[in-house]
């Protein structure tokens, strides 16, 4: 056989050596390149971001505010106080004894001590049955001493009211801040119901950018054909509609983090003046950088994830003929 | 370069495209392949590019057996055969020198061959002057011209082309076959399919001529011109 024609016969289609450098500026390449691709039809581009943006907005904007309502709960969280009803046959003397006994006590900061007749005369004062009251021979409110807990701390507040509760003098322990713990079961509850909401906005982010890739696989139909025509293989041919994916998760994302931004801005004032009506310098804390980050995380993710769907549903059926 | 043993194409439907054809083109050869719409001759060219298996028979291209070849490995292997289309398959949105420049982008050449190789291949095509023009703005011979830089860019050792001068008049024909002469000249194999006959037996290569997915004379194409 000729060498000749063994060299032909064995010649290639030389291809460049594929390093990770090589790898990485292809990558780069095509990130810029969808970018480019986007930036050429503004108007479809910024609908498609703003509707993902809204997706996302949603339940990023709703968690800002439940982590505000968890840090309302948390501070006055701090000032829980336990109210121990004194049985009504206690007298003074054991009264102010056991008062002493409760300061003595390393879980307990401070104990202050309400007679039966101050609390009368508080209970006058503040409910307006004043004549009713001064018609009732006895006294029928008991002594109260509230004890502030040393510790804020949920299972130390509930042991010290159960030892409290344990005192023979003790007719009734109530702990002025089980409002708060409904408050904080009903903020947990709500909670939850934002994460199912985050999960339905995903599967629909999901869901429009699947879809918008689909049209434009579909517009570069050709394009694609003579892609595959001249050796791309289905990697190079699906990459830049990941990166398509990608860009709009991703301004999404940018566009959810804008919103909150906006919508928190726009309760500031009304807020600022209902803490300032409490006395509060309670402040609007919004997504924050860590925040705005996992958001556009999530929506470049998603975006790539909703890339990925129509691309392995859409690319396979278009091959040269 | 290119052996067809017993090779038979039947679509779904039952329409037999070939019936056990077999030939040989020798590496380094020029070949018309002729023949009626509807001979075969495209789908002859189609095997040969994995655009379709054969369903009976072997296909052998650059020395790979193809027929059975694995869907993920088929890219790897069209860049080794350089295909020119009748209708060109230009890429409207793109200038010309991106369209040569896709095989090249797709092989991952660095930025500056790529420049180098274009400008090369639009040169030896005689368009060096118009990389920076869009493909509807050039004339059909000078979009052909294009799809055959497109084709060549990559230095593949194999053409193939499907009625490259189909619309194009006599003297602009002649043109583009004299381009394919001059890329046989340097040893790449080109297989042309064509109808027209006087153009054909003017340039005077071998010719494997199809009627009804068979050869019209097989000992030609077992003998040709080319073959010493």
């Amino acid at each position: 056989m000729s060498t000749t024609a063994d060299r032909i016969r064995h010649r290639r289609a030389d291809g460049p050596k594929f390093g990770p450098i090589r790898w990485l500026t292809r990558h780069a390449q095509v990130m810029v390149s969808t970018l480019g691709r986007l930036y050429r039809r503004p108007v479809s581009s910024l609908l498609s971001v703003t509707v993902i943006g809204i997706a996302l907005a949603l339940p990023a904007g709703l968690h800002v505010l439940i982590q505000n309502t968890r840090a309302i709960s948390s501070s006055l969280e701090g000032a829980a106080r336990i109210s121990v009803f004194l049985q009504r046959n206690v007298t003074d003397n054991q009264r102010d004894a056991l008062a002493d006994v409760l300061r003595r006590r390393e879980d307990v900061a401070n104990v202050t001590v309400i007679s039966a007749e101050q609390a009368l005369a508080e209970f006058k004062a503040l409910s307006g049955f004043g004549d009713a009251i001064d018609a009732l021979e006895d006294n029928p409110l008991p002594a109260v001493l509230v004890v502030t807990p040393a510790s804020a701390d949920g299972a130390a507040v509930d042991a010290l009211r159960t030892a409290l509760a344990g005192f023979p003098e003790t007719e009734i322990v109530q702990l002025d801040s089980e409002w708060l713990q409904r408050l904080n079961a009903i903020l947990e509850i709500i909670n939850r119901g934002i994460l199912v909401l985050a999960g339905m906005f995903g599967v629909a982010v999901v869901i429009v950018v699947g879809n918008t890739i689909r049209l434009d696989i579909q517009n570069r139909r050709e394009e694609i054909v003579v892609t595959k025509l001249v050796g791309g293989t289905d990697a190079f041919v699906r990459r830049p509609f990941l990166y398509m994916g990608f860009w709009y998760g991703a301004g999404g994302g940018v566009m959810a983090w804008l919103l909150t931004g906006i919508a928190l801005l726009l309760m500031h004032e009304p807020v600022s003046r209902l803490a300032g009506l409490y006395g509060s310098g309670f402040r609007l804390e919004g997504l924050g950088f860590n925040g705005g980050l996992a958001v556009l995380g999530a929506g470049a993710l998603l975006g790539w994830l909703g890339a990925m769907v129509a691309a392995s549903q859409h690319l396979a059926d278009i091959e040269p003929e | 370069m290119i052996t067809f043993d017993r090779v038979s194409k039947s679509y779904p439907g039952g329409h037999q495209a070939l019936s056990g054809l077999s030939l040989h083109i020798e590496p380094g050869e020029m070949v018309f392949l002729t023949g009626h719409s509807g001979a075969g001759k495209s789908t002859l060219l189609k095997l040969i590019a994995l655009l379709e298996r054969p369903t009976r028979g072997t296909v052998i291209v650059n020395g790979q057996n193809i027929g059975p070849m694995k869907r993920r490995r088929i890219p790897y292997f069209r860049r080794q055969v350089g295909v020119i289309f009748q209708d060109h398959k230009l890429l409207t949105d793109r200038t010309v020198f991106d369209n040569v420049a896709l095989p090249l982008i797709i092989a991952g050449h660095s930025h500056r061959e790529i420049g180098r190789r274009v400008r090369a291949a639009l040169d030896q095509v005689g368009l060096l002057d118009k990389e920076r023009a869009m493909p509807v703005t050039l004339s059909g011979g000078e979009q052909q011209r294009v799809g055959i830089a497109r084709a060549v860019v990559n230095k593949p050792p194999l053409l193939i082309a499907d009625e490259p001068t189909g619309n194009l008049d006599p003297e602009l024909s002649l043109e583009i076959m004299r381009l394919f002469e001059r890329f046989n000249q340097v040893g790449v194999t080109v297989l042309i399919a064509s109808h027209d006959h006087e153009l054909i037996r003017q340039l005077g290569h071998r010719v494997i001529s199809l009627r009804h997915g068979r050869l019209v004379a097989p000992h030609l194409a077992y003998t040709g011109g080319a073959q010493q």
